[in-house]
């Protein structure tokens, strides 16, 4: 019992702070990566310096991050004449807390054996006994339906910022966030029912064991491969459902100033932001999970490599556990860098044709996909049965 | 009250788009190659020691290539024996529309050509609008501007003050357009 706590206490600190060092790293990534594209040098110029010395660790601006942290915690928490002080203040809390826990049931590696991999102390050994844990917060048959329960509250609290704040643009910015998030969540839910009923569960546990094998003898089994289309459809949702540019529609800051935070400031301001942050790579954790093979290297499963030969390279429990921990922390950080290379290359919507593309053309897509899905996994399994 | 349908305009010069190009994804593909080619192009220079940028990483790199006739920093011309060749008759500072040249002129009685001197030329570059009616209004081709850029960035408004000897010894220039006679000795000789 006590064993289970503390395993779990380590996996919550290990969440957390991986989420937060990627919102806070994301911050300057997207700075440095839109520099880089466009030619320039980006932001360099924040720097730690060692006391009593001369010595400037700059590291390429990495610290802007916190540069930024610290301006938004010191900064006046302005507050304007609002009418529901109590929405206000919850506004930002309900933007960002389902994001963290949408991350309880995305597994961050495979299973956990502690008593092999600390085989060398007696003590551990004998107190974790043969129990092992699935590296997951928490580890539900319903997985994929808690991420897009969770997800769904966001919108909350956009729509109470954006309606307590007493002001036309965060009006206006809720209002186009609620049925921009409305619309896309429906479209990222039918892409995700093919996968469903591929794999057969909405486990992300088992989603991700099952994309551990070969797909017609050399393709490693990912979801990428069995549900190409619902893929770009995923990626595209997400975008949406994140209201990063192209889609950036609620916060459009030529249209809106700030969308539904715009009477925000400080850090209330800065948990929207920290949100949208951690959304990025929260969807690009996801997006891993379910169609890159999650945790994985191809091939590769909790007990080695099983090459498409039928080669089988065995692997020693503490490689495998920080292999996976690596390989999806690696993957999490490249879609990372695709969402920021798409945001930084497309021009916004028009609010008309940002809903008719939801509407006219992903949900046709994404319904035409699910429809050739259902018959194949009908045709290819009914044969088999 | 009835009202027309809106309809949508259409101009003469709508844009007329393919079916790939209605499509849409694949033109998206196309300009995210575009841009994560840039990208991969300017990491990759980056990586192996080279600049991957176009810009300057300014003050501590200025660029080589500004215009010769660029309006840069303002520098004091030199006389043979490096007293400054302005004479202190205050024209730059009149004609200045920033009003940032301060000079204070002093006397010199050694020297019978030129008595008048500048004991302090100091030049404001936080109010300079970098016109150059200085430059134009200066009767001894006294002052100049060269193409470099002054070093202003700073932390303190002070150091945007140049003064003097800032203006004479920094690109060291002499006017060898005209001769001057030399400064008389202490016996009152060298007059022409």
């Amino acid at each position: 019992m006590m064993q289970d706590l503390v395993i779990r206490g380590i996996y919550i600190a290990y969440a957390i702070g991986m989420l937060m060092t990627f919102g806070l790293i994301l911050t300057w990534v997207e700075r440095k990566q839109a520099a880089v594209m466009s030619d320039r040098i980006g932001a360099n110029r924040a720097y730690l310096r060692i006391p009593f010395t001369q010595i400037k660790l700059v590291w390429w601006g990495l610290f802007h991050g916190l540069a930024d942290g610290m301006k938004m915690l010191l900064k006046e928490d302005f507050r304007p004449v609002s009418y529901d002080r109590v929405a206000y203040a919850l506004g930002p809390w309900v933007v960002f807390s389902p994001v963290l826990l949408v991350f309880a049931v995305i597994p961050f590696g495979g299973t956990l054996v502690p008593a092999v991999l600390f085989d060398g102390s007696p003590a551990i050994v004998e107190w974790f006994g043969d129990r092992s844990y699935p590296m997951q917060i928490a580890s539900l048959d319903a997985g994929l339906l808690v991420v897009f329960a969770f997800s769904g509250i966001t919108v909350i609290g956009s729509m109470l910022a954006g309606w307590s704040s007493n002001n036309k643009f965060s009006m206006l910015g809720a209002i186009r966030s609620a049925s921009q998030m409305i619309s896309y969540e429906v479209v990222m839910g039918l892409t995700v029912i093919g996968l469903i009923l591929i794999y057969g569960s909405v486990d992300l546990g088992s989603i991700v064991e099952q994309q551990s094998g070969v797909l017609l003898g050399f393709l490693p089994a990912w979801g990428i491969f069995y549900q190409p289309f619902a893929a770009i459809l995923f990626m595209t949702a997400a975008q949406a459902e994140n209201r990063r540019i192209p889609f950036d529609l609620p916060e459009a800051e030529s249209e809106l100033i700030a969308g539904y935070f715009t009477e925000y400031s400080a850090m209330k301001m800065g948990l929207f932001m920290f949100a949208e942050f951690i959304e990025i790579a929260i969807i690009a954790a996801l997006f891993t999970t379910l169609f890159l093979g999650g945790y994985n290297l191809p091939f590769m499963s909790d007990a080695g490599f099983t090459l498409p030969g039928g080669h089988f390279i065995a692997l020693s429990h503490g490689t495998v556990v920080l292999t996976q921990l690596l390989v999806f922390l690696v993957k999490v950080f490249l879609l990372c860098s695709f969402q920021i290379l798409v945001r930084w290359s497309l021009p916004r919507f028009r609010y008309d044709q940002l809903l008719r593309f939801a509407w006219k053309f992903l949900l046709p897509l994404a319904l035409a996909n699910l429809v050739v899905t259902v018959v194949a996994v009908w045709a290819i399994r009914g044969a088999g049965a | 009250m009835s009202r027309k349908p809106y309809q949508r305009r259409v101009y003469w010069n709508e844009s007329t788009m393919s079916w790939w190009e209605r499509f849409y994804l694949l033109e998206i593909l196309r300009g995210l190659s575009i841009t994560g080619g840039v990208f991969l192009r300017n990491m990759g220079r980056w990586i192996t020691g080279r600049k991957g940028a176009l810009t300057t990483y300014y003050p501590e790199q200025t660029r080589s290539d500004y215009a010769a006739h660029n309006r840069g920093k303002h520098i004091l011309t030199q006389r043979p024996d490096g007293r400054p060749q302005c004479i202190a008759c205050n024209m730059c500072a009149t004609v200045c529309p920033a009003q940032c040249i301060e000079i204070e002129a002093a006397f010199d009685p050694d020297d019978p050509a030129h008595p008048k001197h500048p004991s302090r030329f100091e030049i404001d570059y936080s109010r300079c609008v970098f016109c150059g009616f200085c430059v134009e209004a200066c009767p001894e081709d006294a002052i100049r501007m060269v193409k470099e850029v002054p070093d202003l960035p700073s932390g303190d408004r002070d150091d945007m003050w140049f003064r003097r000897d800032d203006l004479l010894g920094w690109m060291p220039r002499s006017d060898v357009a005209k001769s001057y006679p030399p400064k008389p000795d202490a016996t009152g000789g060298g007059r022409p």
